[in-house]
This record gives C-alpha cells, sequence and structure tokens, in this order.
C-alpha cells in the first residue's frame, strides 16, 4: 500500500479509458465541454516533488484519524484524494498547509516536506506556509466584503499594493470570473452564486500568486453547471500551480487527476483509522488498480 | 499569471511577514494584557475589601445593631442584613411571577410583532437608571406618605423583571419544541402543558436567572438612597409604612462619613454585601451554563 | 394550533383563556410600567418646567435658596465622565472580547469569562467606597502629579488636588463599570463570525491580527458599537459610586483633578434634603433628562444591533 509512487502512462494505459469518465454529473444534453489539447489522462511528465509525505500520522486528542502516509505530490499535476467518508481525506489535505494547527489536541508524527523544507521545522512560520499554498474550502466562503476587496485583501496584507487593480483583474480571469463580474467590481460579494462565489474564492486564493492550491471538496455545494465550470478551471490552472483536490466524487477525479490517492479506513493498531491504500496515475487506479479495496471503491462495492 | 515568488526557497518568513507577524504579536499581547488588567482590577478590589473588611467580620457584627447614634466602634449590621433580605425577598417574589408570564407570553402566545415589542420593553427597562426608577417609586408612592420598605421592593421589582423574564424566555425557548408538540398533537390542553411540560424543563434555568437577578438586586443602591434610606437600629415592624435599615444604604451614609469606626463597619458590611453577590452569582452562572447545555443537547 | 380539534372539553377553553388573560396582562403590565415611569417622571418635572422651560437644560446656576435651578454644570459632568469613561472601557472591552473569544486557550477561557462578568456584579456603592479609600488617594498622590507634571500642558491635567475626590475619580469608576459590558457582549459578537470566514482568511496567509482587523472587526462593527452604547447608557446613569467620588460642587471646572457634578449624582445627592418644592421638581426635571437620554441610547443600541440581526447576542 505504500506510495504506489511508480510512473504509469504507458501505451497500454492510453488505451482504457475508464469507464467511469462516461458517467458525468451534468445534466441529459450537457456536456463538459474540453479545452483544446486538454489530456488530463496523457502520461505527465512527472517532474518535481513539491510536497513529499513521510509517515505522516495525525491524531485528535489521541485518536489517531490518519496514519503512516507516505506519498509524493508532483509540480503543474492535479492530484485527486479520493475514499470514502471518515478516512482522512481532509485532514490529509489541510496538514499540508498547517490549517489544523488551530485545532486543540491536535498531533502530527512525521514528516511534510515541501519542496525539501520541513514545514512544521524549526522557524517556518504557518502563516508563510499558507501564504504559498492556497486552500478552497468546501462551503463557498467570502468575506462580507465587496468582490474586489475579496480579492485585493491578501495581496494588501502582504504589501503587494502596487498595481493592484491589474493584480485583481488577473486574479478574477485566472479563475473565469471576470467577464461575470467586471461590471459590478464594488458590489457585494454575498450577491454572486454559489459557483461564482467559489471561482472568487479561487480567485482570492490566486491573486497572492501560491505555488499549491489545496481544493477542499469544492464543487460539493455547487450544482452541476457550476461543478462544470470548476472543473474546467481546475484542468487550466495546473499549468501554473500545482493542485490537491479532495472530492467524493469519484468522476470528477477522473474528469480532472492526473494522479489519484485512494484513502481509506484500515485497521492501524487495532483501531479503524484513515490509510493511504493507493497511489497511482487516475487511469491505474481506475481501471486497473492494483489493491482489491480499491477496486471495490471505484466499482461502486465499497462505501 | 505569473508567479514571481521563488517557491523552493526555506520557509521562514519572508517579504512583509516579520514585520507583520511582530504587529501580530503586539495586538494579542496588548490583547492578553487588557484581560490580564480586568482581571487584576476585579483583584485589587476583592482583596481591598476582604482586607479591610474581614477584621470586622464576628457573629456579633452579623447579628447586633450598630452602636447607639450610629457612631463610634463595636456593633453590628443585623439590622441591615435584615432589612436587605426582607427587601429583596419581597421584590423576588413580586418580580419573578410576573416575570415567569411575561416570559410564557413572548415565547408562548405572542405574535412576532407583539414579542418584538415587549421584548423592547424590557430592554428599555434593563437600560433605564435605576435612580430614574427610584424617582418614579418616590412620586407613586413616597411623595407625601414616607419612605418605606415596600416601596423599595417594588423599585426592586421592576429592576429584576427584565432580567428574570429575559432569562426566561431563552430557557423557555430552549425546551424542545418535540416535547410540546407531541402533548398538542394529543390535544392536551394548553395549560397543562405549560405547567406539566414546558415549566418543569424550564424551572431549573428561571430559577438561576432569578437567582441572578437577586445577586443584582441586593446591591442596587440608588432607588433605596430615595425610598429607603435610614440606618436606624430596628427592623421596623410595619414593613408599608417605614423605611428599614438596609446595607448598600449603610455602606453608603457610612462612607459619606469621615469616621474611621464608621469606614470599619461599611467595609464589613461591603464584605457581606460582596460575598453573597459573588457567591450567588458565581453558582447562578455555572448552574445557567449547565441548563442551556441540558436543553440544548 | 391553539384551538384542539374536535371537542374540547370546557376546563380546557377556560383554562387555557384564563393562561392567555393573565401572560397577557403581565406582559402589558411590563409595557405600561415604563409609560407609567415616563408620567411619573414628567409629572414631577411639571413645576420646574413650567418655570424654567428647556432653559433648564443649559443653564449652570443651581441655587436652591434663590429658586434657581439649572441643569449645565450636571449635564456637563455626566457628558465629560461618561464619553471619557467610555473611550478609556471601549478598546480595553474589545481587547478583552478579543482575547476571550480568539486568543485564549479553552480552559482559561472557561475561568477569566465569570471574572470578567463578576466585576459587572460588584455593587456600585462598594465600587464607589472603595473609590473613596482606595482609588482616590492613590490617584491623589502618584497619578495626577505625574500627568500633570508631564502633560500639565493639557487644561484637562490640571493642579492635583489634595482629596482625591475628582471628576478623574469618577472617570476611572465609569470605566470599571463599562470594561465588563462592553467586553463580554464584544466576546459573544466575536464567537457568532463564522469559522470558516477565519480559515478562509488564514489560508490566505493573514496574521490572526490581520484576520481580526480585516474579517472579525468589521463583521461585528455594528454589534461591538451597540454594546458601547449600552456600556454609555450605563455610565450616564450611574448615581450611586459617582456620587461617592466625584465630591459635588456647583462649579464647571476644565481640569479633570478638581471636584464636579453629574445630574444623576445629583439626584442621589441632593433628594432626601431638598429645602422647597421647586428644587425637587428640578431634580424630577433631571431625572426626566436622564429617561430620555437612557431610552436614546437604548433605542440606538436595539436599533443599530437589531438592523443587523445581532440581536441574539444582547439576550442575556
Amino acid at each position: 500500500m505504500n506510495t504506489a509512487d511508480t510512473l504509469a502512462g504507458t501505451d497500454r494505459t492510453r488505451a482504457i479509458r475508464p469507464r467511469v469518465r462516461l458517467q458525468t454529473d451534468t445534466p441529459a444534453g450537457q456536456t463538459v465541454p474540453r479545452l483544446p489539447g486538454d489530456r488530463p489522462h496523457a502520461e505527465s511528465p512527472v517532474g518535481e516533488a513539491v510536497f513529499d509525505v513521510q509517515d505522516l500520522t495525525v491524531s485528535y486528542a489521541g485518536q489517531v484519524a490518519l496514519a503512516d502516509v507516505s506519498l509524493k505530490i508532483h509540480r503543474n499535476l492535479v492530484t485527486a484524494v479520493i475514499g470514502p467518508s471518515g478516512c482522512g481525506k481532509t485532514t490529509f489535505l489541510r496538514s499540508l498547509n498547517r490549517m489544523s494547527d488551530s485545532i486543540p489536541g491536535l498531533r502530527i508524527d512525521g514528516r511534510i516536506l515541501y519542496h525539501g523544507h520541513d514545514i512544521h521545522g524549526q522557524g517556518v512560520d504557518r502563516v508563510e506556509v499558507r501564504r504559498r499554498i492556497g486552500m478552497v474550502f468546501q462551503k463557498p466562503n467570502p468575506f462580507a466584503k465587496s468582490i474586489y476587496d475579496n480579492i485585493a485583501w491578501a495581496p494588501r496584507n502582504l504589501g503587494m499594493k502596487t498595481g493592484l487593480d491589474e493584480r485583481v483583474e488577473r486574479a478574477l480571469r485566472s479563475a473565469a470570473l471576470w467577464d461575470e463580474v467586471k461590471g459590478r467590481l464594488r458590489d457585494s460579494a454575498l450577491g454572486l452564486s454559489g459557483g461564482q462565489q467559489q471561482r472568487l474564492c479561487i480567485a482570492r486564493a490566486l491573486a497572492i500568486e501560491p505555488d499549491v492550491l489545496l481544493l477542499d471538496e469544492p464543487a460539493s455545494a455547487l450544482d452541476p453547471i457550476a461543478t462544470a465550470s470548476i472543473e474546467r478551471l481546475i484542468r487550466e490552472l495546473k499549468r501554473e500551480y500545482t493542485i490537491v483536490i479532495v472530492t467524493h466524487n469519484m468522476q470528477q477525479a477522473a474528469r480532472v487527476a492526473d494522479r489519484t490517492a485512494f484513502f481509506s479506513l484500515g485497521l492501524h493498531a487495532g483501531r479503524q483509522t484513515g490509510t493511504l491504500v493507493e497511489y497511482a496515475d487516475t487511469e491505474t487506479i481506475f481501471s486497473r488498480p492494483v489493491d482489491q479495496r480499491t477496486n471495490d471503491y471505484v466499482t461502486g462495492r465499497f462505501g | 499569471m505569473s508567479v514571481t515568488v521563488d517557491h523552493a526557497r526555506p520557509l521562514t518568513p519572508s517579504g512583509n511577514l516579520r514585520r507583520r507577524l511582530a504587529i501580530n504579536r503586539l495586538a494579542e499581547s496588548v490583547a492578553t494584557a487588557a484581560a490580564g488588567l480586568a482581571v487584576a482590577v476585579l483583584g485589587i478590589v476583592v482583596f481591598s475589601v476582604v482586607r479591610n473588611g474581614g477584621s470586622a467580620i464576628s457573629f456579633a457584627f452579623l447579628t447586633q445593631p450598630p452602636p447607639v447614634g450610629l457612631v463610634g466602634s463595636g456593633g453590628g449590621i443585623g439590622p441591615a442584613i435584615a432589612g436587605t433580605a426582607l427587601i429583596v425577598g419581597v421584590a423576588t417574589v413580586v418580580a419573578a411571577p410576573i416575570a415567569i408570564l411575561v416570559a410564557l407570553y413572548t415565547t408562548e402566545f405572542a405574535s412576532r410583532r407583539g414579542a418584538r415589542v415587549v421584548g423592547a420593553a424590557l430592554d428599555l427597562l434593563n437600560g433605564l437608571p435605576t435612580i430614574v426608577i427610584g424617582i418614579f417609586m418616590f412620586g407613586l408612592l413616597v411623595a407625601g406618605r414616607g419612605q418605606s420598605g415596600f416601596a423599595a421592593s417594588l423599585a426592586l421589582a421592576i429592576i429584576m423583571l427584565p432580567l428574570i423574564a429575559r432569562s426566561a424566555a431563552e430557557v423557555l425557548q430552549l425546551v424542545p419544541k418535540s416535547l410540546s408538540d407531541a402533548a398538542d398533537a394529543l390535544g392536551v390542553a394548553r395549560w397543562r402543558t405549560v405547567r406539566g411540560v414546558l415549566l418543569p424543563n424550564a424551572v431549573g434555568g428561571i430559577l438561576t436567572a432569578t437567582v441572578l437577578a437577586v445577586a443584582r438586586a441586593a446591591g442596587e443602591t440608588a432607588p433605596l438612597i430615595l425610598l429607603c434610606s435610614i440606618s436606624g437600629q430596628t427592623v421596623a415592624v410595619n414593613f408599608f409604612d417605614k423605611a428599614l435599615p438596609n446595607i448598600p444604604v449603610t455602606i453608603f451614609s457610612l462612607s459619606e462619613d469621615a469616621d474611621p469606626d464608621g469606614f470599619t463597619r461599611a467595609w464589613g458590611a461591603a464584605l457581606v454585601l460582596l460575598v453573597f453577590i459573588l457567591v450567588s452569582g458565581l453558582a447562578g452562572r455555572i448552574l445557567l451554563g449547565r441548563t442551556r447545555a441540558k436543553l440544548a443537547r | 394550533m391553539f384551538v384542539g380539534l374536535g371537542r374540547r372539553r370546557l376546563s380546557t377553553s377556560v383554562g387555557d383563556g384564563v393562561l392567555f388573560g393573565i401572560c397577557l396582562a403581565a406582559a402589558i403590565l411590563a409595557v405600561v410600567v415604563i409609560g407609567l415611569i415616563a408620567y411619573e417622571v414628567v409629572a414631577g418635572a411639571l413645576p420646574s418646567i413650567s418655570r424654567f422651560g428647556l432653559g433648564f437644560i443649559g443653564h449652570t446656576a443651581w441655587r436652591p435658596n434663590f429658586y434657581i435651578f439649572g441643569a449645565g454644570t450636571f449635564l456637563y459632568g455626566t457628558v465629560v465622565t461618561s464619553f471619557l469613561a467610555l473611550v478609556v472601557a471601549t478598546p480595553i472591552g474589545i481587547g478583552i472580547g478579543l482575547y476571550l473569544s480568539m486568543l485564549a486557550p479553552r480552559a482559561i477561557r472557561g475561568v477569566i469569562s465569570p471574572l470578567v462578568e463578576m466585576i459587572a456584579a460588584i455593587p456600585t456603592v462598594i465600587l464607589g467606597f472603595w473609590g473613596i479609600l482606595v482609588l482616590g488617594p492613590f490617584l491623589a498622590k502618584h497619578v495626577e502629579p505625574w500627568l500633570h507634571s508631564n502633560f500639565g500642558f493639557i487644561p484637562l491635567f490640571g493642579a492635583p488636588q489634595t482629596t482625591g475626590s475628582s471628576v478623574f475619580n469618577a472617570t476611572i469608576i465609569l470605566t470599571i463599570m463599562i470594561i465588563p459590558i462592553v467586553a463580554s457582549l464584544s466576546r459573544d459578537l466575536f464567537l457568532t463570525v463564522p469559522g470558516e470566514l477565519q480559515d478562509g482568511a488564514a489560508a490566505l496567509g493573514a496574521t490572526r491580527w490581520e484576520t481580526i482587523r480585516g474579517i472579525v472587526l468589521p463583521s461585528t462593527a455594528s454589534g461591538v458599537s451597540a454594546a458601547a452604547f449600552l456600556g454609555l447608557g450605563r455610565a450616564l446613569g450611574e448615581a450611586i459610586a459617582v456620587t461617592q467620588v466625584i465630591g459635588g460642587g456647583n462649579a464647571i471646572h476644565g481640569s479633570l483633578f478638581k471636584t464636579g457634578d453629574t445630574m444623576a449624582s445629583r439626584i442621589a445627592l441632593q433628594f432626601a434634603g431638598a429645602e422647597n418644592a421647586l428644587q425637587t421638581a428640578s431634580l424630577f426635571y433631571l431625572a426626566l433628562m436622564l429617561l430620555v437620554i437612557g431610552v436614546v441610547t437604548n433605542l440606538l443600541a436595539q436599533v443599530i444591533s437589531g438592523r443587523f440581526g445581532q440581536q441574539a447576542a444582547f439576550t442575556r
């Protein structure tokens, strides 16, 4: 089960399309528009590892939530984390940028190396970690500010004050929201639709030029059309960013991710805890998983 | 978007982060210091009262009347304790039932609008300077007739009413709707539901709200200065026609005279009052938290 | 739903009617009491109102022997002490609220929160007594000379007095009274700020202070100002503690270290010993002014907090 960190993507895997890909969430008659040249499942030239997670164990108040996870997350790829609820997906994601730090009684063992630097190392401040590793949450959480100020707030904090208007526009364009909001930047962000709010949250994260985007079930609160636009956006964004997405929706993982990690509940020291079962190219996970549990899950016999 | 930041560099604070973290630390220390200051002020006040009043406390102090002529050493605050107990007791007996009925009205019977009007009235009452309530009661009961313990009780009852009503309404709202719905579905009369289901479930919360209101009323001085301000030797037999000695007025009048023996008695009286208020206040708060947690479950 | 289906027994309808009736009566009583208070206070003040009119409010002379009364001096004292207290107490109260809601570990919060609320429970007569015997001498001996020698160029910090009874002392006592009000209300407000917004800010590389300043304070600003208004209302109407420490007097002084008087304090001090009916009526007039100020600050607080849907935090 440990890092099945093999370079997949041979001719063989390319021939077989994962069958789940055919079942989309979109309503009848709608198809997810594809970008020209977009090949989410093509063999990806696996570049340098952005994250090197080593034996990560997370426990809350003595209860182990996630045990012994080791994997590498690579640059400019979309990495999906899937698995049944309670398997520690979100716990895993939130430990990557130390978002879980503030939870009382939390304990993290093992190491998370980010570009070779331990994110819990000496002299590391979590504010700096989060500044480089952005996060978008399950429920859109725009601030009760104008659309413009939602985007401009973090750059202002960071002292990126010159060319703020251009920065806001760039962020909104990158999040494919510019055309919809350019005429009403001073309006409250709370007036946007759910899907627009979520893209605003992505734009907000992009405005400070992070390295990595962590997406925690970013489309789970959205309707199918909004979901499709978020997925389109994710595929677009990986050119510039490294993306890790947690999703409970296997089809979504199949549509957007280059690599997929399957987490499940397993016995660890006599207790049910989240563990990493299998990690490989998305096509491998969905068509020829090595582990029986993965196979059960992706074929719908489990969870 | 061009990435202008080198993300491979170490994770130590970069750019303006050092300055921002310093500002953050400063802000956090200031907030912590503010909390420390509040606790320190409480500590200093309580310490002063305990230190200066502790020596005055004795069985005689708690039971004896003050010295003849109210000056000189010796004597106690027995009548004042009895007076305060009587005044606050009557105030509670008047205020609590009315407050519970008001709370029942706002939670069970009132339209949204009616509940808002009553709620606003309670907030207004709660916000009125207590000396104004004292003046009102003076005009109503004392002018032309003389001070009385009863007038003081009514003034304190007005002060207690919004406190108890607000908390009682909150507790009544916390009683699970399913309980009264079940009774309604069975065709049980509303008043039986209120008596048999609502009140028994809310009684703990209402009691603690009453305890907190008593703690507040016991130290209330402004209305008593107008309505019941003597530091006499005995508790008047006629509660309705005569003023009674009581602790707040005792402390107030002793504090206005530069008599060292008087100051000692005042510290002692302050200690008695403070202990009663802090103990009942603390107990009430703990109980209220428990009731809330129990009903919110 | 009040009317049951099918046959209803007599006891049901009678019992429910009676219950509804007495509840309604109690509620009406609560509303009527306010009207009654206003009526009684206006009626008591009438002789003074008809004699002095609105000029009473600004007139600064108070000479019972000559049947001349004006509220100016006391209005000034009330406004100065209350506003200075508010200016000092609000930031401290907000700081405590922030500490208790966002900074303190849960266990410490559970201890300090009730302690802060205890301050509000101390009877003002005890606070005033402490102000006379402990705070006053300390201020007169240490704080006032220091302020005078360092900031004496500001007229507020004049030459220190020996007694310790001063506007300054009263202001500090009022500050101590307001702090717990602002602190506990703002703590409750800060706790209502959704965690996901704070997470969102943290995920953008914001420090805690930036999150507080940029997200928490703006979204609770209306409620916090309502809390400040409630605190102000409390300070404006406080009679006893102020009477004890402010020293009394009929003159307006520029220096905070001199004595002064407030409306509420004047009522408490002179009501029992009023020399003539007009003086009593004038004290009623002061009470009327306090009533109006109390109602206005309270309504303002209700409007500010109500309009932004934060009423929940104000039901204790």
